[in-house]
């Protein structure tokens, strides 16, 4: 069932059987996924075929050749990266079967309510409450940072179900119904003038306890499967040369003779070899994935980018001089996809902003590159074995 | 895309050449040997190049090599970094044997046969800072014999045979000729002994009459592979200040606790990754014969110079004063590691390459 002539042949059934051209995109969808081809790499009867992940690229490269139809991923991110793997994990049987299809078919778009105002780098601080109630969990609480909540139809939540515990240990993770009539999404407009995230506000939002991930108590741990996921999706896209933030400002630099000064053309240079080596190294992860061997190199990719997009944007408004000066668009949006090369340096350069903050802050990665990867020791802490409702806030 | 990761046979060759260099090579004898009027480890020579065969890598089996490439070539070379190995790997089996292969003449090919077998060394004469994208000195040539001075040539000290570069060709001189003097200079990096090469009226084999392929041939192939000899010195410095950083206390505390500190070192293993990249970038370009092999030793070169600097620098710097003594081996790295910065270009000198060779031209 491993190899590519196998996956290729089912490949090829599936077209014969739905053709793309007559077919309705989510009749294909659901064909392909109970053939198995959605994702290879998850279990048969799941939308794969147990298969090993790096072979998923021959799948998708011939229903490309084809023209099928695929999930709009962009679209459904949250999903594909962070809740499936989890739901995956840490679900029951019947979990699987109820959210992946429609997941992964995109019929049922996810977000993820785990930052809070009060607790962002300390995520496991966090104070949105679960109180057990019959088969029911009522939920209350302030979720921030929450991208596609308003056109969600589930979530991924941890909220701490015992507060005498120490923090990491109260906590629980639950799948949140965003049609409850306690949910309230409000848009949180951003620094770029758009609302690509939102607020959440939880007013006694009741969860059945079926809909719990994992056991209770233990929602930290089931976290980190979620967490590790998207700082892989965030470093991990690989790109053809200039593909990045760098693409753009090589452009203008060639176009342009007019803007170009000793100053900028050294930055420009250092910063075009540290893109190109970045991108040589995803290509180089890249490799060890699919060679079976994952290196603690993606870890740090996300940190990299981070700073790269910042100072190559922050070139690029340089760049351009007086229309540097100028902005594209402050108008309120709420957009379903970001794209971060999409519109002009100087939004490239508010959002990236974001990028060290995102999916853990840069600070943090370092603490956990310099103890999980270099094995050094950690800080003295001072909030590990005292009960939650006894920390300071 | 290039196959950036290391194969099995490169493991296996990774292994033998790090436990001879552990039992053979290890920072006291460096350091003691860097003193002495032997800089140049001889022993270790024969071992590395003649009995495992090491010193023809490059060279195709038809002239006595191993028919391998700079792959493998690689690999050694981040180990001699990692030991700061006094042996004239670079300049002989990388820098000279390109440069040879480069010529494809009867007698470049004889001299590689001495060369690949480890039984003879060979140098090109040039100063140890010429790039491969920049303009070289050339002597003076007449009638087959050669007139002039080269400064700061890596590894002269231990040549039988110098590659010398005039107008009219490329010319192998050798070091016990009548006009040949070899004179050792006090370098910053012990472990690689510069030395002034003068001719006077030497008498020289003609190689190629072209001397310019042969040459950018060599340099450009010890520019891709020095990268890998820099991620070596990197991963030393980092590997040794972690370990040095969980015993270390002060405060009562691990120094290597402090996020300060910790910081720094994530960052340093973060720059170590993308040099690692980046090195088998460029050996992988090498190797199969890519049309990118300038801009991948270029970009090697512009990236991995500094990170084995920073790594060095900072390796002395979090072990406190120890690390300034002589007795502790870390100023062994740094010497290396700013020399090597130096060595076949500056980073400034691949910049300007990278930025000619992906149209971002100058203002």
């Amino acid at each position: 069932m491993s190899d590519a002539a196998e996956l290729i042949s089912r490949t090829k059934e599936l077209l014969a059987a739905h053709p793309p051209a007559t077919t309705a995109r989510e009749d294909f969808l659901k064909a392909r996924f109970d053939a198995g081809l959605a994702w290879v790499h998850y279990p048969e009867g799941l939308g794969g075929l147990g298969a090993p992940r790096a072979l998923q690229a021959v799948v998708d490269a011939e229903l490309e050749a084809a023209g099928a139809p695929d999930n709009d991923p962009k679209r459904i991110g949250i999903g594909l990266g962070m809740a499936a793997p989890t739901v995956l994990a840490f679900g029951t049987d019947e979990q699987k079967q109820r959210f992946l299809g429609p997941l992964w078919r995109g019929e049922e778009v996810w977000c993820q309510l785990f930052s809070e105002p009060g607790a962002g780098s300390d995520l496991a601080a966090l104070g949105t409450r679960a109180v057990r109630d019959g088969d029911d969990w009522i939920v209350t609480g302030q979720k921030v940072w929450t991208s596609n909540a308003h056109n969600a139809r589930w979530a991924i939540l941890i909220a701490r179900t015992d507060p005498d515990l120490p923090k990491h240990r109260g906590i629980t993770y639950f799948v949140c119904d965003m049609t409850d009539p306690g949910v309230e999404v409000r848009p949180l407009r951003q620094i770029t003038g758009e609302a690509e995230f939102n607020e959440v506000f939880l007013t006694d939002v009741r969860i059945p306890d079926a809909h719990r991930l994992g056991e209770v108590g233990e929602g930290w741990k089931v976290a980190q499967t979620t967490l590790m996921n998207e700082r892989v999706a965030i470093g991990g896209m690989r790109l053809p040369r200039e593909g990045g933030m760098i693409g753009p400002v090589a452009a203008t630099w060639r176009e342009r003779p007019e803007l170009r000064t000793r100053d900028l053309h050294q930055r420009l240079v250092r910063l075009w070899i540290e893109a190109e080596v970045a991108r040589i190294t995803g290509e180089r992860l890249r490799q060890q994935l699919v060679a079976g061997h994952p290196g603690p190199e993606g870890s740090g990719m996300k940190l990299t980018f981070a700073r790269l997009n910042q100072e190559i944007s922050g070139l690029e408004v340089e760049l351009l001089g007086d229309e540097g000066l100028l902005y594209d668009d402050w108008t309120m949006r709420r957009p379903d996809t970001v794209d971060f090369v999409g519109r002009d340096a100087g939004y490239r350069y508010l959002r990236s902003k974001g990028n060290s903050i995102e999916g853990g802050t840069s600070e943090v990665l370092l603490n956990i590159v310099a103890e999980r990867v270099l094995g050094l020791p950690s800080e003295p802490r001072t909030d590990k074995d005292i009960a939650w409702k006894d920390l300071a806030r | 895309m290039s196959d950036l990761l290391y194969s099995e046979t490169e493991d296996e060759l990774r292994s033998a050449v790090r436990s001879l260099l552990t039992d053979r090579c290890d920072a006291a004898q460096v350091i003691a040997r860097a003193e002495s009027d032997q800089p140049h480890d001889h022993d270790l020579w024969k071992t590395l190049a003649a009995d495992m065969g090491l010193a023809g890598l490059l060279v195709p089996e038809s002239l006595g090599g191993q028919g391998a490439s700079a792959r493998e070539t690689a690999v050694v070379l981040e180990e001699l970094g990692r030991f700061v190995a006094p042996v004239p790997y670079l300049s002989s089996a990388v820098i000279a044997t390109e440069a040879l292969l480069g010529c494809g003449s009867p007698a470049a090919d004889e001299l590689l046969k001495g060369l690949a077998s480890g039984r003879s060394i060979g140098v090109l004469a040039l100063p140890l800072s010429t790039a491969p994208s920049t303009s070289y000195v050339q002597v003076d040539e007449a009638d087959g014999r050669l007139t002039g001075r080269i400064a700061a040539v890596a590894d002269a000290a231990a040549a039988d045979v110098l590659l010398v570069v005039a107008g009219s060709g490329l010319y192998a001189v050798d070091t016990t000729a009548e006009g040949v003097s070899v004179s050792a200079r006090t370098p910053l990096d012990l472990t690689r002994p510069l030395s002034v090469v003068t001719l006077e009226s030497a008498p020289g084999r003609l190689l190629a009459a072209d001397a310019g392929a042969a040459v950018r041939r060599g340099l450009t192939a010890g520019a891709a592979l020095l990268a890998s000899e820099q991620l070596g010195l990197a991963d030393w410095c980092l590997t040794e200040t972690v370990a040095y950083l969980k015993t270390r206390h002060q405060f009562n505390r691990p120094v290597g606790s402090f996020q300060s500190v910790k910081h720094r070192l994530a960052e340093l293993w973060l720059e170590t990754v993308h040099a690692r990249a980046a090195a088998r970038n460029a050996a992988d370009a090498l190797a199969t014969g890519s049309e990118d092999a300038p801009l991948a030793a270029a970009l090697a070169q512009a990236y991995c110079a500094p990170v084995a600097v920073h790594a060095a620098e900072e390796a002395l710097q979090m072990h406190g004063g120890i690390g300034m003594t002589w007795e502790h081996p870390v100023h062994l790295y740094l010497k290396r590691a700013k020399s090597d910065a130096i060595a076949l270009g500056a980073a400034g000198v691949h910049q300007e390459a990278v930025a000619e060779l992906v149209d971002l031209q100058a203002p």
